[in-house]
């Protein structure tokens, strides 16, 4: 499993990400869009500076995806390789990736007529090539790297107990829901930037606890059911029978 | 010519303006979102993706469909033979809702081209799959429980048979699949954990909407029965009603216990008696559904009698409408970051669908025979061909 490691310590915030992912989708990028400090259907990532300190909004690509589990369609998948891709021909545009995601990352085309859901797609052509991502390759300090999961948290955890002063305690990413394929260091609290750490749960148990009860339900439900209708029509019938004796014994 | 046009003018009335302005503004909003997209018709953005569209079009169109199923399951399945004269006004509502609840999803969906997707790329593992997936056999179904209805009009009477004999399949599908529907607009936030508002979110949310639709389901009954009865003269059956009413406060009595311990449970009310935004909604929604309910519900001749019944299903009836705005509206702006007010494209295609719903339904009650007893279902019984009806 691939992932990418943001270092917020390293970044200087020149936005050569942006720009190298912008190019990369081919998407227009000019000042304008340059400071716009979150993501959107024309900007996939984006970096955001809360006093000294910088944070990247990327999608965390997570193991198990919440977007992908509520797609009707399956037009969100994780590859084994780490990427959540997005197929557009599949979507129907219900948005409910972009509801459901504990993120808020999916970004949809408002403006067109055949709108599409956006968002980083971690660079899946590249990264299945064997190559790492636009953003990666653009980074002038490294402080965006590209390489195996197990790898890059080890080094992490590594950067963490090097410097202790210099990092918040946590990689975000390792744990929360339930583990992502970005990971993320940071000198500022991760609060600063609205990042909740410990946010542990797996979301998509949540729904599938309810649905994988259906079948039993309908199972259940239609012999309940017709098991009534039999009942009552027999205590019916019983009714109408003894309500008939009793006409012809008078 | 002339003659026409002032026969015509005579004929106008207040009300006729007020719907013209309404399908007027309707149509406007129509053109401007299938032209300039899903941005530009609607204050929908990426902090908030779903509006009044699915808000209220959706989790409320559903909800005010209820009454066909659960009516359907208790005369025929449970065999209360009483209810059968309310049973075609519910199951009209419950077809219109649904086919209203589909027209309305043209204009929300992204691409509602292909709404059919996902008959042939599936994921089960999403309750919006499972709601798609409702939508279409329980449509399904209602054409046909309401289908005997028209060829009973059409005096066809061998499509009436073979519907008769399949009914008990039809109708027990049906109750399946509005039980797991009417459940599944509330799993649908079950994932957004940490986003809706604690007042709402909640592990029994499926439980939450399941209730209260079939509540719903009685409360729009009684309101229905009695509009019609004032509209079209014919007499309201009070006792039936006053039994809706009965079944009616005790599955609202069920619901009640059950919100307030799970509140309880969750240490949610806390945030109930913090005041501000949220709350004022929640409190809202609980005046209107339950207390203001409770409090008239307490006296006999409110208990006992239609027009007493008929305010208090009203009453219920905008308390869950406002349930379902703020689990789907109120509950998630906090976590999205911005207030979400309509757009007034937005609410001009939701005033003309509910516009459109109320004439059809009126059109239907005059010239189907909705709030009748089931002629042809006694003639049936005797093996007879139903008589012609003397109605209309
Ligand atoms: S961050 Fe959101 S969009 Fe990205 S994979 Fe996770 S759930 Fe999907
Ligand atoms: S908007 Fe598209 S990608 Fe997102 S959940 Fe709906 S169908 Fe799937
Ligand atoms: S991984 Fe690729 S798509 Fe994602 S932000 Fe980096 S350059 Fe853009």
């Amino acid at each position: 499993m691939k992932a990418l490691l943001y270092d917020a310590t390293l970044c200087i915030g020149c936005k050569q990400c942006e720009q190298a992912c912008a190019s990369e989708n081919h998407l227009a990028y000019d000042d304008k869009v340059a400071a716009q400090e979150t993501t959107s259907a024309y900007k996939y990532t984006a970096v955001v500076q809360r006093g000294e300190a910088y944070m990247r909004r990327i999608c965390m690509h997570c193991e198990d995806p919440t977007c992908a589990s509520v797609c009707p369609v399956g037009a969100l998948t994780k590859t084994a390789l780490g990427p959540v891709t997005y197929d557009g021909d599949k979507c129907m545009g219900c948005r409910y990736c972009m509801a459901a995601c504990p993120f808020g990352v999916p970004k949809y085309e408002w403006d067109k007529l055949d709108p599409r859901v956006r968002k980083c797609s971690l660079c899946e052509k590249r990264v299945s090539a064997g190559g790492v991502t636009a953003c990666t390759e653009a980074c002038p300090t490294a402080a965006t790297k590209f390489g195996d999961r197990d790898a890059l948290l080890a080094e992490a955890h590594e950067r963490i107990k090097a410097e202790p002063g210099k990092y918040q305690p946590v990689v975000f990413g390792e744990h929360e829901v339930g583990g992502t394929s970005v990971l993320m260091l940071s000198g500022a609290p991760f609060a600063t930037f609205d990042m909740r750490t410990s946010f542990n749960e797996e979301l998509p148990i949540l729904t599938y606890r309810v649905l994988s009860r259906i079948p039993d339900f309908v199972g259940l439900g239609t012999v309940l059911l017709a098991g009534t209708w039999w009942i009552t029509k027999r205590r019916e019938e019983v009714a109408a029978a003894e309500e008939k004796e009793k006409t012809h014994e008078d | 010519m002339k003659t026409d046009l002032l026969s015509l003018a005579r004929h106008l009335r207040p009300r006729h303006l007020l719907l013209a302005l309404i399908f007027g503004a309707g149509a406007w909003a129509t053109v401007l979102r299938f032209t300039r997209g899903l941005g530009a018709s609607t204050n929908l953005s990426d902090q908030f993706p779903w509006g009044i569209w699915i808000g209220f079009d959706v989790l409320c169109g559903v909800m005010l469909a209820a009454g066909g199923f659960s009516l359907m399951a208790a005369v025929h399945i449970f065999h209360a033979e009483r209810f059968q004269p309310i049973v075609r006004p519910a199951l009209l509502t419950a077809f219109l809702g649904y086919l209203l609840v589909v027209f309305a999803l043209f204009f929300d969906l992204g691409r509602g081209d292909r709404i059919w997707h996902p008959l042939i790329m599936w994921n089960p593992h999403s309750v919006m799959f499972e709601v798609g997936w409702c939508v279409m056999l329980y449509t399904t179904v209602l054409a046909l429980e309401f289908a005997p209805i028209v060829f009973e009009k059409l005096r066809l009477e061998r499509p009436q048979r073979w519907l008769r004999a399949l009914s008990l399949p039809i109708v027990i599908a049906g109750v399946i699949l509005s039980t797991l529907h009417q459940s599944s607009l509330g799993s649908l936030y079950l994932i957004m954990y940490g986003k809706l508002h604690p007042l709402w979110y909640s592990p029994l949310l499926p439980v939450f909407f399941f209730l209260s639709a079939l509540v719903i389901g009685m409360a729009m009954t009684i309101v229905e029965s009695s509009l019609s009865a004032r509209n079209l003269g014919h007499s309201l059956k009070t006792p039936l009603i006053v039994d809706l009413g009965r079944i009616m406060t005790v599955l609202l009595a069920m619901y009640a216990v059950l919100r307030a311990q799970d509140l309880y449970h969750r240490g949610a009310w806390r945030e109930a008696f913090r005041w501000g935004y949220e709350s004022s909604f929640f409190w809202l929604e609980i005046m209107l559904a339950l207390l203001l309910p409770f409090v008239l519900l307490s006296f006999r001749r409110v208990r006992k009698s239609a027009n007493g019944l008929y305010l208090v299903s009203v009453l219920i009836v905008a308390g869950f409408i406002t349930n379902r705005l703020n689990v789907a509206i109120t509950g998630m702006e906090a976590s999205a970051g911005v207030r979400y007010v309509p757009k007034w494209t937005e609410v001009a295609v939701t005033i003309s669908i509910v516009a459109a719903g109320i004439l059809i339904f009126a059109w239907a009650t005059k010239h189907l025979h909705i709030f009748h007893e089931e002629p042809a279902a006694a003639a049936a019984h005797l093996g007879a061909v139903p008589a012609a009806h003397a109605a209309d």
